[in-house]
C-alpha cells in the first residue's frame, strides 16, 4: 500500500506505539482487500458491547489506555454503539455482576481513549449525520447501511479492532464502499407494494438480504412510490444487512445516488425481482409457530427513535404488560431522557414494561438472560433481532408493533 | 495420492493443518455459533448442532453484523476458536478479526471452495500464498 509521509511516520512508531500498531493492522486489512492506500475520515461510531469484547478484548483495550495520552487518544471524534448492560436495570435483566465489573472496565477504558460513551446504534438520528460523499469508519451493520445508502456517505463494516485503528489514526484503508466503482449497483429489485409498517420494512429488507450472495453485492429498490421515513429507512437497512452482510443499496428517487435507473447500473439494469404483498406475508409466516406461547416482547435492534418511542407510549398508555410476559424497549441514552422528560417512559413503564439505554437487547448477553428469566417465545417488529436470536436459543416471530404490543398485553400471541 | 492445490487470494494469519468441516451456508459468530460449548447453535443452520473446534471452517460468504470482528479474538483466548476460516467471500468484519487475533483466514477461489472439500478432508490453509492444499 502507498502511505504518505505521516502514514510512515506513524509506521515508524513517531506516534507512538498504539498508533503504530494500529495502522499496522489497517495495512493487513488493507492488504486483504487490494486497498492502494488510506483515506481520511472524519468520525469513528465504534461497537463496544462486553458481550462481543469479553475479558480478552477488555484487557486489550486496557493495555492500549495504559500508554500516554498523546498516544493512545483517538484522533477523530469517536462514538460508541450500544454497551452491554444498562447499569440502571441490569438486576431486573437478571444479568450477572461479572458483566457489570467488566462493563466499566471497558468504559473507564474507552473514556481514557478519549471515545464518547454515546451507546448507540442510531447515531445517524441521535449524534451527527454525515453528509454525501463524506468519508467515515462505522462499526455497526445498520448504522453502515444508512450512512452509505441514505445519507451518500462512504464506509465499510468497521469491526471493533478496525474501527478502533481508525480512530487512533484518522484513517482507514481505501477498498470496497470508499470508492465509487464498488457503489454501482449489481441487483435490480422493484416494490409492487407499499410497505404499510415498520416491521413491512424490515421484511422487505430480510428478502433481498437473504438474496444476496456476498458483502459486495448493491441492491437497488425500483418502484417505491414517495419517500419512506427515517425509521422505515432504517428497519428497512438494518434487516438486509443483517440477512446479508450488504452494506450499501439504492432507491430510485429517493437516495442521493440514484436519480434513475441509469445512472445507478453499468449499462443495462439486469432483469428485476419483483417484490409483492404475498413475498412479505410469507416472510413473516417463515417465523410462525404453531401455538400462542409468549415469553417475551422486544422492541430493539435499530434502538427506537424518539417517534417509535411515542408511538409505542400511545399503545400501551393505560394498559397493562400481562404478567406471564416481559416488554423491552431500547433507545438511546439521549433519546431516554427526551423521552423520560416527554412522559413517554411514565406511558411505557406504567404499563409494566422495561425502557432500557443504552443497550440492544442482542448485545446484552441475551443467550444467558434468555436463560435466566425463562424466555424462549420472543415477539418483535424488528426482522434483525428475529434473524439473530434464533442463533441465541430464542423462538422468534416478526409482527407489527400493534400486535406485539396487543399481545404482551394479552399474554400470549394475538 | 497427490495433494490437491486449490489457489485463492492471499490471506490472513499463520499456516494451519487440520480436518476439514464444510457447508455450503454462510457464516457469523454471532448469529450462528454457542462460542461457549464451540458448537454451530442456529438451528437453520446446515451444521447445526456441530462441533467446530480444531476444524477448518468452510463456509460460503460472511453474513450478518460486526460483532465477529471483536469475536474471533476473545474466541482464540478461550481456545473456542476454529482452526481456521475459509470462505468462497470473507466481509470485512472477518478480514478485521483474522488481522486482530493472527486467525487463519482464505477467501476468493476459482471455484465454490465449499463443493471443492468435503468434511473430514485433511486440509493445510496457507494465508501467505493464498493457498488451500487437499491432503489425498
Amino acid at each position: 500500500m502507498k502511505l504518505t509521509d505521516y502514514e510512515e511516520s506513524i509506521r515508524a512508531g513517531d506516534l507512538g506505539e498504539p498508533r503504530r500498531l494500529a495502522l499496522e493492522h489497517q495495512i493487513k486489512v488493507g492488504q486483504f482487500f487490494d486497498a492502494e492506500d488510506l483515506v481520511e475520515i472524519s468520525q469513528v461510531h465504534l461497537m463496544a458491547d462486553t458481550e462481543s469484547l469479553g475479558a480478552a478484548g477488555v484487557e486489550f483495550l486496557e493495555k492500549v489506555a495504559g500508554y500516554p495520552k498523546d498516544q493512545r487518544c483517538t484522533m477523530v471524534p469517536t462514538v460508541t454503539d450500544p454497551r452491554g448492560t444498562d447499569f440502571n436495570a441490569y438486576k431486573r435483566m437478571k444479568q450477572q455482576d461479572d458483566w457489570i465489573d467488566l462493563e466499566r472496565r471497558a468504559i473507564d477504558a474507552f473514556q481514557s481513549l478519549d471515545v464518547m460513551m454515546t451507546d448507540t446504534c442510531i447515531n445517524y438520528q441521535v449524534i451527527i449525520p454525515p453528509v454525501q460523499g463524506e468519508h467515515v469508519a462505522f462499526g455497526d451493520t445498520g448504522s453502515s447501511i444508512y450512512t452509505n445508502s441514505v445519507l451518500g456517505a462512504r464506509t465499510n463494516f468497521e469491526g471493533g479492532p478496525s474501527a478502533l485503528a481508525a480512530a487512533l489514526t484518522g484513517r482507514t484503508p481505501r477498498y470496497g464502499f470508499h470508492l465509487d466503482e464498488r457503489r454501482r449497483g449489481t441487483a435490480h429489485y422493484v416494490l409492487e407494494t407499499r410497505p404499510q409498517d415498520w416491521a413491512d420494512w424490515g421484511a422487505v429488507g430480510g428478502i433481498i438480504g437473504r438474496d444476496m450472495g456476498s458483502y459486495w453485492e448493491v441492491p437497488v429498490i425500483d418502484g417505491v412510490d414517495g419517500a419512506p421515513t427515517s425509521d422505515e429507512m432504517k428497519h428497512l437497512g438494518a434487516a438486509m444487512a443483517s440477512f446479508g452482510s450488504t452494506p450499501l443499496f439504492h432507491m430510485i428517487g429517493v437516495t442521493p445516488e440514484a436519480p434513475s435507473l441509469q445512472t445507478v447500473f453499468d449499462g443495462a439494469p439486469p432483469d428485476p425481482v419483483r417484490i409483492t404483498r404475498a413475498d412479505i406475508d410469507a416472510f413473516y409466516e417463515s417465523y410462525g409457530v404453531s401455538d400462542d406461547r409468549l415469553d417475551v416482547v422486544v422492541f430493539a435492534a435499530p434502538q427506537l427513535s424518539l417517534f417509535e418511542l411515542q408511538r409505542l407510549g400511545h399503545l400501551l398508555d393505560g394498559r397493562k404488560v400481562n404478567d406471564a410476559t416481559t416488554l423491552i424497549a431500547a433507545t438511546a441514552p439521549e433519546i431516554k431522557k427526551a423521552a423520560d422528560r416527554m412522559g413517554i417512559t411514565a406511558q411505557i413503564e406504567d404499563a409494566g414494561g422495561i425502557l432500557l439505554e443504552g443497550v440492544c437487547f442482542y448485545q446484552m448477553y441475551a443467550r444467558e438472560v434468555g436463560e435466566a428469566n425463562g424466555w424462549k417465545r420472543l415477539m418483535s417488529n424488528s426482522a434483525k433481532i428475529v434473524n439473530i436470536l434464533g442463533g441465541y436459543g430464542y423462538e422468534p416471530v416478526l409482527s407489527t408493533m400493534e400486535r406485539c404490543v396487543d399481545s404482551a398485553v394479552a399474554g400470549r400471541i394475538v | 495420492m497427490a495433494d490437491r492445490i486449490i489457489q485463492g487470494h492471499v490471506g490472513i494469519g499463520d499456516t494451519v493443518t487440520g480436518p476439514a468441516l464444510v457447508a455450503d451456508d454462510n457464516f457469523s459468530a454471532r448469529y450462528d455459533l454457542n462460542r461457549i460449548d464451540g458448537t454451530f447453535s442456529r438451528e437453520a443452520h446446515k451444521l447445526y448442532g456441530e462441533s467446530y473446534l480444531g476444524k477448518v471452517l468452510i463456509l460460503n460468504i460472511a453474513k450478518g453484523g460486526v460483532a465477529t470482528a471483536w469475536m474471533l479474538y476473545e474466541m482464540a483466548s478461550r481456545d473456542r476458536a476454529p482452526l481456521a476460516l475459509v470462505l468462497n467471500y470473507a466481509n470485512p468484519i472477518m478480514a478485521q478479526g483474522a488481522a486482530h487475533a493472527d486467525f487463519p483466514l482464505l477467501d476468493r477461489f476459482d471455484c465454490d471452495i465449499t463443493a471443492a472439500v468435503k468434511t473430514g478432508d485433511r486440509v493445510t490453509v496457507d494465508p501467505a500464498a493464498g493457498r488451500l492444499i487437499v491432503h489425498e
